[in-house]
């Protein structure tokens, strides 16, 4: 429980906006993020389409999926290892139903009818998943999930008339509506960062919406809030619902990016790198799984090189992996964001403002 | 204190044997039921299949030999799965890098027959190997984290991604299979009739030695692994432990000691069915997280931190697997995650789980 309840202090900048009215100072408060957006934005002007798929496109995919975690983690005290299970859901379903190099198991449905059904059954999926393991707590909840995501993983190798086993899907392709293909790395790039910005403002929103309020209540003291007349369960299987609902639009973008997918889409390995990101970004604000996600995508991406320049073995990137994740999880249990905000009380406090 | 505790597990087991008898009394007609099931199921099992009943299921030697594989991987699954629900019980430490504590026993192992030639003196190896990791983990790191349980997983999570990279990096991501040694190669005959010929002659089931052999031993640890905590002095530090451990400390027993001893036999237990897995089928990448998967339905169906809940689980997890593969090819995880999920529904805390 550490790790939630470094969030009981406001989430950053909670209540500020009621509270300042002033145009001005909401965006002195807020420069940070509104920075990272307008350079989000204009991004594409300055970067090559490598930067744009491979470091850009997955940081905001992985850091969605993650974010459905942290927001079940951060939140709801929670840990799920589900959600990239529902992402993959998500993504096998939007192959089944939608177009793939498969006529035989593909239903080859317009992407308009395909997208909202996969939604709609990684949803349901991801549903069932929270009411099976909303009755228990903590340990138990990652112990179930993890069982669930690990069944399906070895379900997608082993089924051959839904899932294609091994081989999975290929070449299925971005939709191409409104005169644009989708697919191409701007238009993709511009598609990644509206639906990662609208689930980062949904669960900022949500955070604070009265339902949101309620399951944070209910992650510190559940009897407490079952006293006063909350339904802790149904809390608790809504939150995993809408959870599910950004770990669904994350994974059909994941397969609109890739082009493909298979088991090793989420396999055991994915499925604990995804916890990582989450952890590693702290599990305290929204923007934590963002970047959690860009400093996982920027090591896998540029690690071997590294490592074989310092003279180490390039394969034993994992090996970093795990120690880097170590570190943090001993050492900092709120994560980079965690990191940050220690960083930015000790220098507000040093200027004789008060940090937060 | 110690005549209560002494006093204990004979009262147990005398109101036990009465509820049993009372259970019969009060459930006539399920009792019926079950004893008319465990008479057909054990037809099945023994006399030869009539006609009809094979074209509907199949050979009979089909099933038996799913049956079979499906008791005898139940034994492999209750030695992996026994050390964590130990580990869990006594420490709440979910230990997710148990997985890796078996693949490095089943590695160790194999290096060891390997050097010596010796397949009994593999286990020795693996199970101090493990152990000496076990006792590493605990004292170094849950030590100093006790109380916290979700940082601990956490913890035992990085652990498994590193532990996992490492072996990769020793032993190559290729399958290695430890040989039998040769007492135990090749099958021995059953008295199991599996089908008659046209001659009248009989046909009895042949199956592998050592897979029985070790689904023997699997049997002697888990009746010795009971009896060590039903009757003796540190079962019942281990079992007031479960069930109190701040209680168990405040009286002066050393937790800590305990905590380190039992971390290690579950560990070394792993290690021991790491050279099991890798006899019966191989070792590989990934063969890890297969086993931590295993371990986490077996203990979640048989009821957290029980030793006879873990044997149950193994059976049916084992079993359904076996079956499923034979009778449901695309379908049978789903098999043993239906299970899960019924018993999740029906009893949260596990067949013979406490909350």
């Amino acid at each position: 429980m550490a790790l939630a309840e470094t969030t009981r202090q406001a989430p950053l900048g909670v209540g500020e906006a009621q509270r300042g009215g002033e145009f001005g100072r909401w965006v002195s408060r807020h420069a940070a993020i509104l920075l990272l957006g307008v350079f989000m934005v204009i991004f594409p002007a300055i970067a090559n389409d490598f930067f744009l798929r491979q470091i850009a496109g997955w940081t905001m995919i992985l850091g969605m999926i993650a974010l459905s975690l942290m927001f079940l983690g951060g939140y709801g005290g929670m840990v799920s290892l589900a959600q990239m299970t529902v992402a993959g859901v998500a993504g096998y379903m939007i192959a089944v139903l939608g177009v793939s190099s498969l006529p035989k198991v593909s239903f080859f449905w317009p992407w308009w009818v395909a997208a909202p059904l996969a939604i709609a059954i990684a949803v349901a999926f991801g549903t069932l998943a929270g009411a099976l393991s909303a009755r228990t707590e903590g340990i138990y909840t990652i112990m179930i999930t993890l069982a669930l995501a690990t069944s399906f993983f070895y379900l997608t190798l082993q089924n051959w008339p839904i899932f294609n086993g091994f081989n999975g899907f290929t070449t299925i392709p971005a939709p191409h509506f409104f005169g644009v293909h989708w697919g191409d790395p701007v238009p993709l790039y511009y598609m990644i960062l509206f639906f990662a910005a609208l689930s980062y403002a949904a669960v900022l929103y949500v955070s604070r919406s009265p339902f949101g309020l309620a399951l944070q209540g209910v992650r510190d003291n559940p009897r407490r809030m079952e006293a006063i007349g909350y339904n802790v369960t149904a809390h608790r299987i809504a939150a995993y619902a809408f959870a599910a609902f950004i770990a669904a639009i994350g994974g059909i973008l994941l397969v609109w990016q890739n082009n493909q997918i298979s088991p090793f889409s989420v396999d055991v390995g994915v499925v604990i790198n995804l916890l990582i990101i989450a952890v590693v970004g702290g599990l305290g604000h929204p923007i934590g799984p963002f970047i959690g996600a860009f400093i996982y995508v920027i090591l896998r991406t540029f690690a071997l090189d590294a490592l074989v320049a310092v003279g180490l073995d390039g394969r034993r990137f994992q090996t970093l992996i795990g120690l880097g994740f170590l570190i943090i999880v001993l050492f900092s249990p709120d994560g980079v964001v965690g990191l940050w905000r220690r960083w930015a009380s000790r220098v507000g406090a040093s200027d004789g403002r008060s940090g937060r | 204190m110690t005549t209560i505790f002494d006093n204990e597990p004979r009262t147990e087991a005398a109101t036990r044997g009465d509820a049993f008898g009372r259970w019969i009394g009060s459930h006539p007609v399920w009792a019926l039921v079950i004893a008319v099931a465990v008479i057909f199921a054990l037809w099945l099992v023994l006399a030869p299949w009539p006609a009809g009943l094979e074209q509907v299921f199949g050979k009979k030697l089909i099933f038996i030999n799913a049956l079979f594989n499906g008791i005898t991987l139940g034994g492999l699954y209750f030695l992996v799965a026994t050390g964590f629900t130990l580990i869990f019980g006594l420490m709440r430490n979910v230990n997710l890098a148990h997985g890796s504590l078996y693949l490095f026993g089943g590695y160790m192992g194999y290096e060891a027959t390997q050097w010596t030639g010796s397949w009994l003196f593999s286990y020795v190896i693996a199970f101090l190997s493990c152990a000496v990791v076990g006792i590493a983990m605990q004292f170094f790191i849950f030590r100093r984290m006790e109380g916290q349980d979700l940082r601990q997983t956490l913890v035992t999570l990085g652990l498994s991604i590193v532990f996992s990279d490492l072996m990769v990096w020793v032993w190559g991501g290729n399958a290695i299979q430890i040989d039998t040694p040769d007492y135990l190669d090749g099958p021995v005959v059953t008295p199991i009739v599996v089908a008659v010929r046209s001659s009248g002659e009989t046909v009895f089931l042949y199956y592998p030695a050592v897979r029985l052999v070790i689904f023997a031993a699997a049997v002697v640890i888990g009746v010795g692994m009971w009896l060590a905590l039903n009757r003796t002095r540190v079962g019942v530090m281990i079992r007031a432990g479960v069930d109190d451990r701040d209680m168990l400390s405040v009286l002066g027993y050393r937790v800590q000691l305990l905590f380190v001893a039992v971390f290690a036999f579950g560990a070394g237990l792993a290690g021991m069915a790491g050279i099991v897995g890798g006899t019966f089928q191989s070792l590989s990448l990934g063969e890890d997280s297969h086993f931590l998967l295993a371990s986490l339905v077996v203990v979640i169906v048989g009821g957290m931190g029980s030793i006879p809940g873990a044997a149950i689980g193994a059976l049916i997890i084992g079993l359904s697997e076996q079956i499923g593969t034979v009778y449901f090819q695309n379908y049978s995880t789903v098999l043993s995650f239906l299970i899960m999920v019924i018993v999740l529904a029906l009893r949260p805390q596990g067949l013979l789980g406490r909350r």
